[in-house]
């Protein structure tokens, strides 16, 4: 049985398709894995591969909150709405995002940084209330350290550009870093 | 292994909830320490130990002796190391917890005290990603006994004769559930292990597959044997991206090792087990739903019957258990069933771990048996209420679930005397709420949950859930009329009886359970449109803290209709009868310096 890397690249899973159900749902993450949100071509190469109508993969597309059908932000800000951290005041945290990148729920900033969702439950209750940026957690946030944290990403950011390298690398690091 | 007997051991809790404290910093310290000092102690890393209020959590192990410092930082890791580990004198101030090596407990030490630790038997003492740490710890035993001692009928008699019920909520006796699917012929059955752990409040789940993955896996392993099934799926959520990662690291373990894979120890047992990752729908925790997932569909629930034991996944007959299920199974196997039923109630043998949250002192994960109630969970393992606040309520079971109020807290934990209450046991999220949770929007919360969550395939659940927040949220507002009340409990009593599935059959519980005994609170809400706990913002008033405020005038200037004014570098006001209670100087201050009241 080999091993399903959830890294895979997307042209690579999809040509190694063999017709074996219930492959949908990962085929179309590794899709937003590679793209970083589904776009239009890859339900049309899925739908042609697998035999499976392209209105039955959009509807699979859009049953889960995982999938984006339009393209996300460097940065992915997932914000918790989970009950412990609605108690200890995530709706502060949310507007608090809000209006410090100036988009609202489920938007992307102008410069492609930022998108901000909100996620019903990270399961780090006890350190509430938590955002996830891309794959770090965040915890035992309040108004204040929150915009420091988002400033903070968007000066490394910004120093990374201005030394015109490896920004890039930079970030996959830091999604790494576990 | 000579040198291990005598080298103190540094364990680090790096479950996520240790990561997001920071245990990565205080790992890398200790790693650069022992760079300039090889040979001087091992380093090694764990799961959650459940002390998550103490995060980031750093272990010393010596001689089974165990010391554990709290929200260990750089800094403080260095300090350790000269103190600790380099002169034997141990830092007590930071201790959070100990036990020498005669297990007798040190500070904190009731936060352990009513604690048994059966399905976090490993958590936060192996490292997940060792599977020798997890052998040594006896694991795989169980399936090397299943495999070479027990026939599968025993297998079945040993589970039911412990008396294990079902961990994801519904307490469905597990040995009883394995023997449907087990008599079924069919060529192929499939094991299920349902890992999308999707109740705001819940982690008792992601604590077990990152601390200890192996006994997840043997337990299915050993379901397999019992059923007759030779492959098993864990359905895993994918906000859980470091379980998914440990589990990946332990099946291929396990498969190297022979624990998996085909004739597994030569006893021509085949198992094997593939990971499923959730795409974020909270229906697919019904298990006809995660089916549907697992099979690439939109994930809706269907009629039952077919029962999964006899239709379930692929049409075949399918297992389907939750995660703390199967990492009890070893155990039981190991120790024995009447070891077993020997803890907990007449009815509900065994543990329960629950997450404690919320507004408790020590947040994080307590295992604890059956029928301990709900007063010596909250006080005595969670340490009380944070900040001198007044214990108001538990909120049991998530979305499905309902509030205990403090008044019955001499409740014990169990699958009969938690339904009385109106509540659900749950998969085991626990949130405590203080006098500042307004019941009536914590019933509107997860009506919002329940309600963006709902598959639509059910008329009552998809647009009687939806007529059910309207009103939640108007009463919030303080636009409710006195008709509300009634209206909210026929239409629960609606939806409890015409939704498919456990999603809507739950989904009034909060509602319903808050009505029940909270009814002054909507009342206060409707008809003198005041909200009792100070949390409704739409009925309450804005005031700036002066010892916090410094006048940098910032939430003056955000202030949409100019309501707070004062000089610069001095405290500032707020005119609550021009405020329109937007909030956005609550989330501007960088002081934290206003609250409401």
């Amino acid at each position: 049985m080999a091993q399903v890397k959830d890294q895979e690249k997307f042209t690579y899973r999809l040509w190694r398709y063999d017709g074996a159900p219930g492959e949908l749902i990962p085929l179309l993450q590794s899709a937003q894995d590679h793209f970083g949100y589904i776009p239009r071509r890859a339900i049309s190469y899925i739908s042609s591969v697998t035999g499976i109508p392209e209105s039955d993969v959009y509807g699979v597309i859009t049953f889960y909150s995982q999938f984006r059908l339009r393209p996300m932000g460097k940065y992915v800000v997932r914000a918790c709405a989970g009950t412990a951290c609605h108690v200890s005041g995530a709706k502060a945290i949310i507007e608090t995002i809000e209006d410090e990148l100036g988009i609202e729920v489920g938007d992307t900033t102008e410069d492609g940084l930022f998108t901000l969702n909100t996620v019903a439950c990270i399961g780090c209750c006890s350190l509430a209330p938590v955002i996830m940026i891309n794959d770090d957690t965040h915890g035992r946030l309040t108004p204040a350290s929150l915009r420091k944290l988002l400033r903070e990403y968007r000066r490394r950011e910004e120093a990374a550009r201005s030394e015109g390298t490896g920004s890039q690398e930079a970030a996959g690091s830091r999604a790494d870093g576990e | 292994m000579a040198r291990k007997k005598r080298a103190k051991k540094v364990i680090v809790g790096m479950g996520t909830c240790g990561l997001s404290a920071g245990a990565q910093s205080a790992y890398d310290k200790f790693e650069e320490i022992l760079d300039a000092n090889p040979g001087s102690f091992e380093l090694s890393r764990t799961g959650c130990f459940g002390m998550c209020f103490c995060d980031p959590l750093v272990e010393v192990r010596e001689n089974g002796a165990r010391v554990f410092y709290a929200k260990v930082t750089p800094e403080l890791a260095t300090e350790i190391y000269k103190s600790h580990i380099e002169g034997g004198k141990v830092l007590e101030d930071h201790v959070a917890y100990s036990r020498d090596a005669a297990g007798e407990g040190g500070t904190e030490a009731d936060y352990l005290a009513l604690q048994r630790r059966i399905v976090l038997r490993n958590c936060g003492t192996i490292d997940p990603e060792s599977i020798e740490e997890y052998e040594a710890a006896g694991g795989y035993a169980a399936l090397k006994k299943a495999l070479s001692e027990m026939s599968p009928d025993e297998i079945i008699e040993e589970v039911t004769e412990s008396g294990l019920r079902g961990r994801g909520g519904a307490g469905f006796p597990t040995g009883f559930k394995w023997s449907l699917a087990a008599k079924q012929d069919s060529d192929v059955k499939y094991v299920v292990c349902n890992a999308d752990e999707g109740d705001p409040g819940a982690f008792m789940d992601r604590s077990v597959l990152e601390g200890d993955p192996h006994s997840v896996l043997e337990g299915m392993a050993v379901c397999g044997r019992a059923i007759g099934a030779s492959f098993g799926y864990i359905y895993c959520r994918a906000e859980y991206p470091l379980a998914i990662r440990r589990l990946t690291i332990a099946i291929d373990a396990a498969r190297e090792k022979g624990y998996l894979g085909e004739n597994i120890m030569g006893s021509g047992f085949d198992f094997d087990i593939k990971i499923k990752q959730g795409a974020g729908a909270f229906v697919c925790g019904e298990e006809t739903a995660l089916f549907a997932s697992i099979e690439g569909q939109r994930g809706m629930p269907r009629i039952r019957p077919p029962f999964p034991a006899e239709k379930g996944l692929w049409a075949k007959p399918t297992n389907n258990n939750n995660v703390e299920t199967y990492a009890n199974v070893p155990w039981i196997i190991v120790n024995g069933a009447s070891a077993y039923a020997a803890c907990g109630t007449e009815k509900s043998k065994g543990t329960k771990v629950f997450a404690l949250a919320g507004k408790v002192r020590r947040g994080g994960l307590a295992e604890v048996p059956m029928g301990t109630t709900i007063h010596d969970l909250v006080f005595k393992i969670g340490g009380g209420i944070k900040n001198g606040k007044k214990f108001k309520a538990v909120q049991m079971g998530g979305p499905s679930g309902g509030c205990i109020p403090a008044a019955m807290d001499d409740t014990p934990v169990d699958f009969e005397s938690i339904p009385a209450t109106g509540a659900i046991m749950g998969s085991g999220g626990l949130v405590v709420l203080d006098e500042t949770s307004c019941m009536v929007e914590i019933a509107r919360f997860f009506l919002e949950f329940t309600q963006s969550e709902s598959c639509g395939k059910c008329t009552f659940c998809r647009i009687g859930t939806r007529r059910m927040l309207e009103i939640l949220t108007r009463i919030t507002m303080g636009e409710g009329v006195p008709e509300d009340i009634e209206k909210l409990e026929k239409l629960g009593r609606q939806i409890c009886e015409t939704s498919l599935c456990g999603l809507g059959q739950t989904a009034p519980n909060p509602a319903l359970t808050t009505i029940r005994y909270y009814r002054d609170e909507y009342e206060a809400h409707i008809d003198e449109k005041r909200c009792p706990a100070g949390a409704c913002t739409a009925l309450v008033d804005f005031f700036i803290d002066p010892d916090k405020c410094t006048g940098c005038t910032l939430c003056a200037r955000k202030c949409p209709v100019e309501a707070i004014s004062g000089e610069k570098k001095k405290p500032h006001v707020i005119d609550n009868d021009k405020c329109v209670r937007c909030g956005q100087c609550v989330t501007s201050c960088k002081f934290d310096a206003i609250y409401t009241k």
